[in-house]
């Protein structure tokens, strides 16, 4: 199901999933989904290091509620995989404490907007200590678990949280798109020494990737801070992360058949930001836009353009920069309206046409009533200042 | 009276032989303790009912520690007091309040022992506290100490009573009224004052304050009312997980014992047994708020449901200090949780901002001074065992009031921290990150 909606990321539907061990004579490259990456990435930290535990809900004799912890329990025993009641606020605060006192727990959320129960630990009890105590007190901990929308769930489950962790200092926020970035990243934020949030995608788990020999390595892992070119470009700079990327590459794929050459950037981590990394890409590009499920007020996009203005990028923009968000509305059940509740593909074909100011009069967002006055408005506006 | 005086002063030189003449009270006195500096000090033939034979002091490793822990070089621990040449008690049992249990077949015994050594480190220890206590309130009041600023005074033999049972190797960790467990945790007065104050000299080097002072196993000092219980909760899982036989004694207030986070890290530390001493300290007020018009049930010793609990008189330093002594234990023996609520009062409002007399009377607060006093109690019970003199207690204030006056001028003569200093410690073990500062042309500069 997942799979027939990322055109691009489903490369292909058959993958070679669940195996951990690879023999030295296998493929270079193999196929891997992003929840087998998860899975590989914290068995290898479990055997690495017996200080990391896992805790969380359904995470041990379940096998997890989304499966990502499949068998470490049966690997590792009661003590390392440990199953929580529905106390969300209590056992975060149980999994810092616990990092404070020298062990690295990995603090599984269901889905993340159930960390809101608990946000209170994750922020003044985790991020902030350190701080506090001067560089005495480090909480080596990670949260991790999906974020953001996935499939008729509907508004309670819906939320993205990148914005929200992404504003405090103390916090490193990372979100992986592909198998790689799943299991690289998810191995340096349990080596890291800080708090870290891991928002994983729930419409990603299933996704397979190609993995490289690199990325199969036990010490392979993904550098916070720094973000990947998915696809190079020249016409515009198309700045996303998560499950979004996907949907970029799609948009580019389309638009390249009308020679608009897109760049890709799937910015892997959200806090630090690698603005080197956009800054370079717009100077080259002089356009750009950025996509993200979450809302559009005081989100990634915002904090993007809010630098790009600030930077030497600035001056290189030909148009202003444009931001591709989730409609500002809570996410509704029925099928459609959650379809045009999130960015499409042709979503962001348009804002890239908008941007580039190659959209002619009668190119306008079709089977869309609900501001379509507005979006003739717009389009009357693009017209004049031809 | 002259012929009264020569009288008892016959009759004395009789009895022990030597051959004075006292020719005025105070020479009465004199000859009747140079007569009892003549004598063995250990003598039964001289017990009052309320001393025992002389046994072997406990062995306990808290008294020795409590004195190793002072790391502060201008404290001078009790047992350096220069001891008059009079000779006391070395050790006496005291009795104390039962206390009430909840899911428990027995509890803290009714007796306990005290020898001459612990008790006036007890004293010294208490009363440093609560010098250090008014000092902070002093110096708040001249503006010196800014922001929150919560007083621990009248409590100190909850912290004292703690400390004297568990180990320095054990874990604690309590809510924002944390000055005085700061100090038997290990921090000297002169870095508790420095942090109030917000100097470079201070234990959080000034980027703490009041509520965020941290040391060896000691883990705060923490702002957000009831967060700090699942903290400990997690402190204990370490400690079990770890197999270290540690504990974690893990505080909070009567206004917080009505947080659901509470109750979810009772669940927990219950179901896997883990070693936590959750400790209520029931003042009587959350800020303004009595018991009484914030919970349905005041019986906090009870509250942990299936969490054995105990309630303590936490005006007591020895009650508090064989209820923890068995808690730990308790948790010790893998016996999992268990809940101590002590029974205190605070002196102070909830905080500097607050007088604490909008919501209860001075007469309360004055009964409580004058027949309740913590450290009253304990200088009393050591006098009338003949375990210490007037002087030395006299001393030992003496001493301390010098040792606070000390740090208070150490803690208004530090320098702030240096600017420098604004944007590090964001991150532990970490390569230097640009910060962002106020306007995009300033980027500062953290390093771990």
């Amino acid at each position: 199901m997942a799979l027939l909606r990322c055109f691009h990321s489903g490369r292909s539907a058959v993958s070679l999933v669940g195996r951990r061990e690879f023999h030295k004579t296998s493929p270079i490259s193999v196929k891997m989904t992003v929840r087998d990456a998860l899975n590989q990435a914290m068995d290898e930290e479990l055997e690495r290091d017996e200080k990391v535990f896992l805790i969380g809900e359904e995470v041990a004799q379940y096998d997890g509620a989304y499966k990502v912890s499949k068998g470490l329990w049966k690997k590792y025993g009661d003590q390392r995989i440990i199953d929580t009641p529905i106390t969300e606020m209590g056992f975060a605060g149980i999994a810092v404490g616990a990092a404070m006192a020298g062990l690295r727990p990995i603090c599984e959320f269901m889905t993340f907007n159930f960390s809101m129960q608990a946000i209170d630990q994750v922020i003044n009890s985790a991020a902030k200590t350190y701080y506090m105590s001067a560089g005495f007190q480090p909480v080596p901990i990670v949260f991790r678990g999906p974020n953001g929308s996935s499939a008729g769930v509907a508004a309670q489950h819906s939320q993205c949280f990148a914005a929200w962790y992404g504003h405090c200092p103390g916090l490193k926020v990372l979100s992986p798109w592909s198998a790689e970035d799943a299991k690289g990243l998810l191995k340096s934020a349990i080596r890291d020494d800080n708090p870290v949030i891991v928002l994983e995608n729930e419409l990603m788990y299933g996704v397979t990737f190609e993995m490289s020999e690199a990325a199969q390595s036990k010490d392979f892992t993904v550098p916070i801070g720094k973000a990947k070119i998915e696809r190079q470009g020249s016409h515009v700079t198309l700045a996303s992360h998560s499950h979004m990327v996907g949907r970029c590459l799609d948009a580019a794929t389309v638009l390249a058949k009308e020679g608009i050459e897109c760049e890709v950037i799937n910015l892997r981590t959200i806090r630090p930001l690698d603005v080197e990394c956009i800054e370079t890409s717009v100077m080259k590009t002089n356009h750009l836009v950025t996509v993200e499920g979450g809302w559009p007020q005081f989100g990634v996009g915002a904090e993007i353009c809010a630098r790009i203005m600030e930077g030497p990028a600035f001056n290189y923009l030909d148009a202003p920069a444009t931001r591709v968000t989730g409609v500002d509305i809570p996410m509704p059940y029925a099928k459609t309206l959650e379809d045009h509740s999130i960015p499409q593909v042709k979503d962001i074909i348009f804002s890239v046409r908008k941007t580039l100011n190659t959209l002619t009069l009668n190119t306008h967002i079709s089977a869309l009533d609900i501001g379509g006055a507005a979006q003739k408005q717009r389009v009357d506006h693009v017209t004049t200042l031809i | 009276m002259k012929t009264m005086l020569a009288l008892i002063s016959n009759v004395l030189c009789r009895i022990t032989g030597k051959n004075a003449a006292a020719q005025t009270v105070s020479e009465l006195l004199i000859d009747l303790s140079e007569y009892v500096s003549l004598t063995s000090p250990v003598t039964p033939a001289m017990a009052t009912t309320q001393r025992q034979p002389p046994k072997p002091p406990p062995v306990s490793t808290s008294a020795p520690q409590l004195v190793s822990v002072q790391a502060d070089p201008l404290a001078s621990p009790g047992a350096k007091v220069v001891i008059s040449s009079r000779s006391f008690t070395s050790q006496a049992t005291f009795d104390i309040k039962k206390c009430e249990l909840h899911h428990l077949e027995e509890g803290p015994p009714d007796k306990a022992e005290m020898t001459r050594e612990q008790g006036l480190q007890y004293y010294h220890s208490m009363q440093t506290m609560r010098r250090m206590e008014l000092k902070a309130d002093q110096l708040y009041k001249q503006k010196i100490i800014r922001g929150f600023c919560h007083l621990y005074d009248g409590q100190e033999a909850c912290a004292m009573g703690i400390e004297g049972a568990i180990n320095p190797t054990d874990h604690l960790i309590t809510a924002y009224r944390a000055h005085a467990y700061t100090y038997t945790r290990g921090v000297s007065v002169k870095q508790i004052l420095a942090e109030l104050t917000g100097r470079k000299g201070g234990i959080a080097k000034g980027k703490g304050g009041s509520m965020h002072m941290y040391a060896p196993n000691f883990y705060g000092g923490n702002g957000i009312v009831g967060a700090q219980v699942p903290l400990g909760a997690g402190i204990a899982l370490a400690c079990q997980y770890q197999g270290n036989n540690q504990v974690c004694v893990t505080l909070y207030g009567d206004g917080a014992a009505n947080q659901g986070q509470i109750f979810e890290a009772f669940n927990m530390a219950a179901l896997w047994k883990l070693p936590c001493i959750f400790v209520c300290e029931n003042n009587k007020y959350g800020m303004g708020t009595s018991v009484e018009r914030a919970s349905a049930s005041t019986d906090y010793y009870k509250r942990g449901d299936y969490v054995p609990g105990i309630r303590v008189d936490g005006m007591d330093v020895l009650c508090v200090r064989e209820a923890t002594k068995f808690a730990a234990d308790h948790c010790r023996a893998g016996k999992g949780p268990i809940l101590m609520e002590l029974q205190t009062y605070r002196y102070h409002g909830h905080s500097m901002s607050d007088p604490g007399v909008s919501y209860r009377t001075r007469e309360e607060i004055q009964e409580v001074r004058s027949k309740s006093d913590p450290i009253s109690m304990l200088k009393e019970r050591m006098l009338s065992n003949n375990m210490a003199s007037p002087e030395e207690f006299k001393e030992i204030d003496v001493e301390i009031r010098k040792h606070i006056d000390e740090a208070a001028l150490f803690a208004t003569s530090d320098p702030e921290p240096p600017l420098g200093e604004l944007c590090n410690h964001i991150f532990a073990n970490d390569v230097p990150i640009d910060v962002r500062g106020v306007n995009p042309w300033t980027i500062l500069k953290s390093s771990s």
